[in-house]
């Protein structure tokens, strides 16, 4: 997938290759491990999703990236360098950090906002001004907003700031914990969509802590599931995982409704059509349905096929009982 | 009613007093136009005196204990305790009990009144300070601001409304308190109440001017604290109508 290393020019960062590598966390005063030998490797560019029941160590894995939390043993690497080798304001300063609550400054403007990090390493006034215009326009707000202040703006808006101001210095790397578990899911499904877009736009190596499956499967191009203690029990595709959960804990937490889930995961462009005329019977949809949502409209109405359409030419016939062979 | 005739001989000793202050009426504008320059506008300056230098100093003690007690847990109990404390003192109780130390002297008063203002501010500075939602110190300390960085960035800023929320408390329960301190000097808006009092029969007039100016020193002040506080935290006050 998406294991190719790309790099920018020179002055911009491309995304970074994280490692985690053999990585042990405990918390005083508790028996079980918080993260328990914990081997990562994620690709540069790769969105990796980290997923799993509460427990599980995801988010101290995430914030272990930027020593928010220090960890005991093993280490993590950046690129092949390790986290500790940086004083630690600089670290962070290179990995841009959204989290569920979004923590916009209340006393900022917008616009002050997202420049926060880039005025921490010192830039001018107009980089950081073009930049502000750059990353609104990125995250789908208005140049009128970096006036605001973040009372005056939806959580959906916010999380959009939170967002343009964590890759506003364009860090390498993306840590996001949970950034839009507190949305309404209209919201969320809207802002999801987009991060995707924006994941392909912009070269970063994204982890992505969440404890919904639906939203790390489509979100992730590697899902990493822990369990309680902190154990690693899959690191896949979801479409692999999907297909050969590695456990029963595994087939659990993704749910009984893989297979539908696997036909969520592609479109009728990625199968091929039957050929079809004008004429022939049967629902007319596009070629970006899903084969699920396909799937699910056959049954609806109780038919067999669904004519794939674009526009007004006829692409090809879908059949129902052609969804089985896929998987 | 007639000036002289029937009236008890108690004219105040101001001097040859008006019709209206020999008649002891309610309140006489005569007098006040005439010693204004005298007793009032010199009383209500060292008034706003007593409290500026109260409030100043208060405020120069309390930040920085504040930022301390903020940074350092354990010194924000001891240093509350005792300031609750001697905020149970009765004020002039207080006056009296350092009259043997510094005197009948502004030191005396100033003593007294700064640490009243202390006992205000000090909480409400740590209150401010402590009061930066977890989210935002997460999301500041995640970007890499260093610790000194957070404090002047994201808590200063954000502890500014109750910080002057607690100047406002301060400043106009010192302009109350500090009429006291005309039991010691012969300064502040108190003396000529302390003076009205005295008189067999309490001249209204002065107790009315000189208490008037001490309310409307007070409202002034608030008002002004109320208008620096919109100036300074604009975006408190433009949130979602």
């Amino acid at each position: 997938m998406c294991r190719d290393q790309k790099h920018g020019g020179a002055g911009m960062s491309a995304a970074a290759e994280i490692v985690f590598d053999h990585v042990t966390k405990r918390y005083a005063g508790r028996n079980a491990a918080a993260l328990d030998d914990l081997s990562l490797e994620i690709p540069a560019g790769t969105f990796c999703v980290l997923v799993g029941p509460s427990g599980g160590g995801k988010t101290t894995a995430l914030k272990m990236v930027n020593r928010l939390i220090p960890f005991d043993s093993g280490d993590i690497r950046i690129d092949g360098r390790s986290v500790r080798d940086l004083p630690v304001t600089e670290l962070r300063r290179g990995i841009g950090y959204v989290i569920q609550q979004v923590g916009l400054f209340p006393h900022l403007t917008v616009g002050e906002n997202i420049t926060t990090v880039p005025r921490l390493l010192g830039w001018g006034r107009q980089q950081m001004g073009a930049r502000t215009l750059e990353l609104l326009d990125l995250v789908g707000l208005e140049p009128d907003d970096a006036k605001r202040y973040p009372a005056q703006l939806s959580g959906g808006q916010r999380q959009r700031v939170g967002l343009a101001r964590a890759l506003a210095a364009d860090p390498p790397v993306l840590l996001m914990d949970e950034p839009f578990g507190a949305l309404d899911p209209i919201t969320r499904l809207r802002l999801q969509t987009e991060l995707h877009r924006l994941h392909r736009e912009v070269e970063k190596t994204v982890i992505f802590v969440t404890h919904d499956v639906d939203e790390a499967i489509q979100m992730g191009d590697r899902i990493a599931i822990l369990r309680e203690g902190g154990v690693l029990v899959q690191y896949d595709t979801p479409d692999a995982i999907l297909a050969h959960p590695a456990d029963e804990f595994v087939a659990k937490f993704v749910g009984e409704d893989r297979a539908l889930r696997r036909l969520a995961l592609r479109t009728l462009a990625d199968v091929t059509l039957k050929p079809g005329s004008p004429s022939e019977p049967g629902d007319r949809v596009s070629k970006d349905t899903t084969i699920r949502n396909a799937v699910s409209l056959m049954l609806e109405t109780r038919t067999e096929q669904v004519v794939v359409v674009d526009g007004e030419t006829v692409l090809g016939v879908f059949r129902l009982d052609e969804a089985g062979e896929i998987l | 009613m007639s000036v002289l005739a029937g009236a008890p001989v108690v004219i105040p000793n101001f001097g040859q007093g008006s019709a209206c202050v020999t008649g002891d009426h309610a309140f006489c504008w005569d007098w006040v136009s005439e010693h204004w320059g005298d007793t009032l506008q010199p009383a209500l300056v060292q008034h706003i005196e007593l409290t500026a230098i109260a409030v100043g100093i208060g405020f120069a003690l309390a930040f920085p204990l504040a930022l301390l007690a903020h940074r350092y847990r354990r010194i924000e109990h001891p240093v509350g305790v005792v300031s609750a404390l001697l905020y149970t003192i009765p004020s002039l109780a207080l006056f009296q009990l350092l009259v043997p130390f510094t005197g009948l002297t502004w030191t005396t008063v100033e003593i007294a009144l700064v640490s009243y203002t202390l006992v205000i501010l000090f909480p409400n500075i740590v209150t401010g300070l402590d009061g930066a939602p977890d989210d935002v110190l997460e999301a500041a300390r995640g970007m890499g601001l260093t610790p000194m960085q957070v404090l002047t960035r994201v808590e200063l800023p954000l502890a500014v409304p109750a910080i002057v929320g607690g100047l406002r408390i301060a400043v106009v329960s010192t302009v109350t308190i500090a009429t006291i301190a005309a039991f010691l000097l012969p300064d502040g808006l108190g003396y000529p109440i302390f003076l009205a009092l005295k008189e067999p029969t309490p001249f209204k007039t002065e107790i009315y001017a000189a208490g008037g100016l001490a309310v409307a020193l007070a409202i002034g002040c608030d008002l002004l604290l109320q208008a620096l506080r919109r100036a300074l935290v604009p975006w408190a006050s433009r949130g979602l109508a």
